[in-house]
Parts: structure tokens; sequence; C-alpha cells
């Protein structure tokens, strides 16, 4: 380090300046958080969160929200960076470009796009009021078998099987399969009538939209944590596994998540944050039902506007505590994994 | 992995079937909405809708604060990486983790905090306020938040550039009888340069689309205090879907636009970096 080449006086005033900068703009704020939170005792801040109905809705609605959001991207997240990180096939610089895309788009216009497919002007809004839970068993069905049909070209065992067996036409095999899957799905579905027929369905101002939204906010942040690491790490391993005779469960199980956990532990938690503070496009799409659809950065909202702030302060010391125990977690995993610098945004 | 040869790894339609499904569903089609329903507007209706009074005071305050808040960022970023990287200090290490807590912390409860602190009664705003500073409900309170919100940005991508840069070139230039302050701006700034523009374009892009925060400190007045997400969310409680859709696309187009600016200049940065 060249500390000596600059005079003490200029060492010394640089770093009570940025020691100043930082103070003002990032230390003084965490603590009018927590003083705010707590300046009127500990049985206040504990009535402010668990004595108010609507904000411990909000607790809970944030807590079923997320996981939904964050499982969504984690799968995309590992399968986008298998293929990118993997594989040479053309459109790939388009493919990695576009999963950018919701980073660049104001959370807001997110939200926005939401209202225009589900509202009741929109382009879905009308159909899925009226025969959405129609619709649902069919939906749920094929999901079930795409399922399937993933899982089976995973686990298809490769080493040869005797002469007419029916395992040498995995074609058949897998489309049979997931006939049988979407008829047992189906039939379940209306056996055990899961979906109500005398209701509209509501995603839009509802927790769907919530958790779409949120989604799509949040979706970049695993996959570009993972591609990195991915391609750093290199297919030798995982190569080795298969020529081995490894399956594609196997390989992937055994080698490939050991090697990216702690790629993959950092983008779940940068996503888990962000997921968990989503403000804009989730103001869009609630609709601010007290008491149904506000998550928690709503309800700071909404205490702020009522000039409740001991309230408000009381659910965002919460978020707060959340943002530095990921820091804390961040920092952590920065220092173990082999390959990762910080990374922005 | 040539592309002709027989994929070895398992797996590749699988995940790039999935990868482009999800990505369809979840980022293309709302996208997709967004544009066809600008579509569905006349020029007319279109032009009505973006290029009013109050639209053009909202864009230019969405940019105005955006880039005032861009250039703080560039210089204070800047201050703080170097700190970061070339002293010794207690404390080096908490002010390190620090600096990314804009990007963990909810921007909603940033907000809250900026609007309280800097407000009449607040910690800061009863030093500012006799003084006539008006930090919160005012541009200089949606600038504050932005510095905030994009501060993680510079430092970030400065900071690995200047731990990478050699000190010999310093010492000669120090040995050669520069001064100091001549040695930083000959010898240090220019290859920072790439890494200070693509900071500087990452905050003002995160600035432009930015709500959560802005919406509690600005006072969202029409004209003065109104950013152009704010005036969408205006709209769309009108129940004015058409219009709100038009301001959307403009600012999609501004982002898009941001986005492969930050492109070109990480792919000029990188080529520049490999010169050095």
């Amino acid at each position: 380090m060249s500390d000596a080449q600059d005079p003490a006086w200029v060492r010394w005033s640089l770093t009570l300046a940025a020691m100043a900068v930082v103070g003002v703009l990032i230390v003084i704020p965490v603590a009018q958080v927590f003083v705010g939170a707590l300046g009127n005792g500990l049985g206040a801040y504990w009535d402010n969160l668990f004595a108010d109905a609507d904000t411990r809705h909000s607790i809970r609605l944030t807590l079923t929200v997320v996981p939904l959001a964050l499982g969504a991207n984690l799968v995309f997240g590992v399968a986008a960076a298998w293929t990118i990180a993997r594989f040479r096939f053309p459109g790939r610089t388009v493919l990695t470009a576009l999963i950018d895309l919701p980073f660049s788009v104001s959370p807001v216009v997110a939200g926005l796009m939401f209202v225009l497919i589900f509202g009741l002007q929109g382009y879905l809004g009308p159909f899925l009021r009226r025969d959405g839970y129609a619709v649902m068993p069919y939906l749920f069905s094929l999901l079930g078998a795409g399922l399937f049909a993933g899982v089976f070209v995973l686990f298809r065992p490769t080493r040869p099987r005797p002469r007419g067996s029916l395992w040498n036409h995995p074609g058949l095999v897998g489309l049979l399969g997931s006939v049988a899957v979407f008829a047992i799905l189906f039939f379940a579905q209306q056996y055990f009538e899961v979906w109500p027929r005398d209701q509209s369905l509501k995603i839009l101002f509802a927790t769907p939209g919530l958790v779409l939204a949120t989604a799509f906010v949040t979706f970049p942040f695993v996959a570009r944590e993972l591609i990195p690491v991915m391609e750093a790490i290199g297919d030798d391993e995982e190569m080795a596994a298969v020529s081995l005779g490894a399956n594609g469960w196997q390989m992937f199980w055994r080698v490939t998540v050991p090697n990216i956990k702690w790629g993959l532990a950092y983008g779940i938690i940068l996503c888990n944050a962000r997921a968990m503070g989503e403000f804009g496009a989730v103001y869009v799409v609630s609709g601010h039902i007290a008491g149904q659809t506000d998550t928690m950065p709503l309800r700071v909202e909404k205490l702020f506007q009522e000039y409740n702030l001991p309230g408000s302060f009381a659910v965002a010391s919460l978020l707060t505590l959340l943002a530095i125990l990921t820091l804390i977690v961040k920092t952590g995993l920065e220092t173990r994994s082999p390959t990762e610098g910080p990374h922005v945004d | 992995m040539p592309s002709v040869k027989r994929r070895v790894l398992p797996g590749f339609s699988l995940s790039l079937g999935y990868t482009v499904f999800y990505l369809t569903v979840l980022v293309l089609l709302p996208v997709l909405a967004c544009f066809s329903k600008a579509a569905s507007l006349t020029l007319a209706q279109f032009g009505a809708a973006v290029w009013t009074e109050r639209t053009r005071a909202a864009y230019l305050l969405t940019l105005g604060t955006s880039l005032v808040a861009a250039v703080v960022n560039v210089f204070l970023g800047l201050l703080i990486a170097w700190v970061l990287v070339r002293y010794r200090f207690p404390g080096r290490r908490l002010m390190d983790s620090l600096i990314d807590l804009p990007l963990a912390l909810p921007t909603a409860v940033g907000g809250l905090v900026y609007a309280s602190l800097y407000a009449k009664k607040g910690w800061l705003g009863r030093y500012l306020v006799p003084l006539g500073i008006q930090a919160a409900y005012s541009r200089l309170a949606i600038v504050l938040v932005l510095v905030f919100i994009g501060l993680p940005f510079v430092v970030r991508t400065v900071q690995p550039v200047l731990e990478d840069l050699e000190a010999e070139s310093e010492e000669a230039a120090a040995s050669l009888g520069a001064t100091r302050w001549q040695a930083f701006r000959r010898v240090i700034l220019p290859p920072l340069c790439p890494a200070l523009i693509t900071g500087f374009a990452l905050a003002f892009a995160r600035s432009l689309g930015e709500y959560g925060s802005v919406v509690f400190v600005s006072g969202n007045m029409p004209y003065k205090t109104e950013i152009a997400p704010v005036l969408i969310v205006a709209r769309l409680e009108e129940f004015a879907y058409g219009e709100a859709t038009a301001i959307a696309v403009v600012l999609l187009a501004i982002s898009f636009s941001m986005l492969v600016l930050i492109n070109l200049l990480e792919r000029w940065s990188r080529g520049s970096e490999a010169h050095v």
C-alpha cells in the first residue's frame, strides 16, 4: 500500500471526510430508525409491532409472499445459470441481456405492467375473473405433467437395457408418464374440489399479484450471482461425473450444488433482502387494502401517512434489522467464497 | 463446449426451455403488454399524455435530480473508495460493509428516515431549517435520498480498479518531480475514468426509476416535487391506464437506452483496463 505517499494531514483529512459522509448518509439514518422505534420504551415498541392487527397481518403477508417469489426465482436462477455458463448456443448473449432487463425497469412501471394484464380492463383480467378457477385444474395438471417430464429427463437411466424393454423408448415412456400425471392430477383436483366454483379469481389487489410483482423485480439476482461463479469453477468435475455414469440428477446434487453453494447463498440473501423491501411494484399492484394486501414496506408508508411515526419506525426497524443481517451474512460469504468480489446490483 | 459437437453435459434443452418459458411469462409478456397498450393509443392521445406541462416538469425533475445525485455520488464514491483502498484506519472493514447498506435497506425505510431526519424537528433538520436549508419535502430532499441510494454503485465499481492500480507509475511520477496533486490528476485519474463513468451511469439509471424513498421525502407537489413514477401512480389512481402507460413507455425508453449505454461503457472500461 502506498500509505507513505500521502502526507499524514492529507490521509487524515480524507479519512475523516469519508467517515463524515458515511456517518451522515448511512450511520445516522440507521440510528434514527432504532431511536424512533424504541423511543417510547420496549413495551410501546412491542405493542406497535404486535398489538396492531394490520401490522401483524403485514408481517405475515410479507413472510408468505417473499418465500414464494424467492423460490420461483431460485429455480429460474439455477436453470438460467446452468444454460448460460455451461453451453454455447445462438442467442446466448441476448438471453443474458434479457435477464438483466428487470433491473432497468422502474418498479412502478413493473407494477403497471401487471395492472395492464390482470386489471379489470386488462388483457387477462375479465377472463380470469369469470373463468379463472375453471382453468386452474388444467393449468396445474399441465404444470405437474411438465414437471414430471423434466424430472424424467434428468432421472432417465443412462445404462442400456435388454432388447424389447420399454426403457429403450424414453420418448414414449415420458409421454405416457406425462399423460398419466396430467390425468391423475386433473381428476384429483375435481374430486377433492380444490378450487371454489362460485368465486372469481383475483390476481390483482391480492396475494398472487404481490408475488408476481415481487418475482419480477427480484428476477435477476440469483442468476446474476451464479453465472460468474459457475463460469469460474468450470465444467471439469461435472464432465467427470457424467463420464463416470452419473445421471443428471446425481451430477447436479453431488457436484454442481456443493460447488456453487456459496454463490447460491449470496444470491439468495440479496434476492431476499430486495424482495422483503420491495415497495414501488408492490405499491401499484396491492390496492392498499389494510389487513389484506399491505406488505411490511407498504405498512411503513401507511403508518407514516397516518402520522403514526413510532408504529412506522417499529416496522421499519424490523426491515432494518433484516438489512443489517443481510450485510453480515454477505460479508461472511465474501470472505469464504473463492471467486467472488463484491457485486453491485 | 463447441456447439457442433454433441453436448456431453445433461439438461441443456430442459434448462434452456425452462429459462425461456419463465422469462417470457414473467418479464417479456408484461413488457409486451405495456407496449401493446401504448400502441393502442393514437399518436395524438399519446402526445397529449406524455407532453403536458405537468409531465414535462416531472421528466425534468426526474432527470435533473438523478443527474445531480449521480454527479455528487461520483465525488463521494471516489473519496470513499480511495480511503478504503489506500489507507488503513480503525473501522475500515466496518465502513466497507456499511457501503452496501443502501442496497440491502428497503427503500421505504430509507425514505421514512430521511423524511424524519431533515424535517423541522428532526435530528439534522433542527439545525438546517433555521439556516434556510429545507432538506425535507423539497428538491434537495430528492437529491439527498438519491445520493443515499446510488452511493454503493460508484464505490463498488471504482474500488476494484483502484486496488489493481500499480503504485509504480505514481512513484515514477513522484521521482520525476511531480507534485502529489499532479500525480493524482495525470497518473491515477485517467485509468479510473471508465469505472467512474460506469458507476455514474449505474447510479443515474437506478435513480431514474426510484420510487419508494422519493415518495416519502418529496412531498409530491405537481410541477414542483413530483417525479415521473409518482405521476404514473397518480394517473393509475385516476384509472387513466392509457396515459399512465404512455408515460411508462417514455420512462422505459430512457432506461433501455441507459442499459445499452452501460453495457457499452462496461465493455469500454474492460477494454481500457486490458491496455493499462
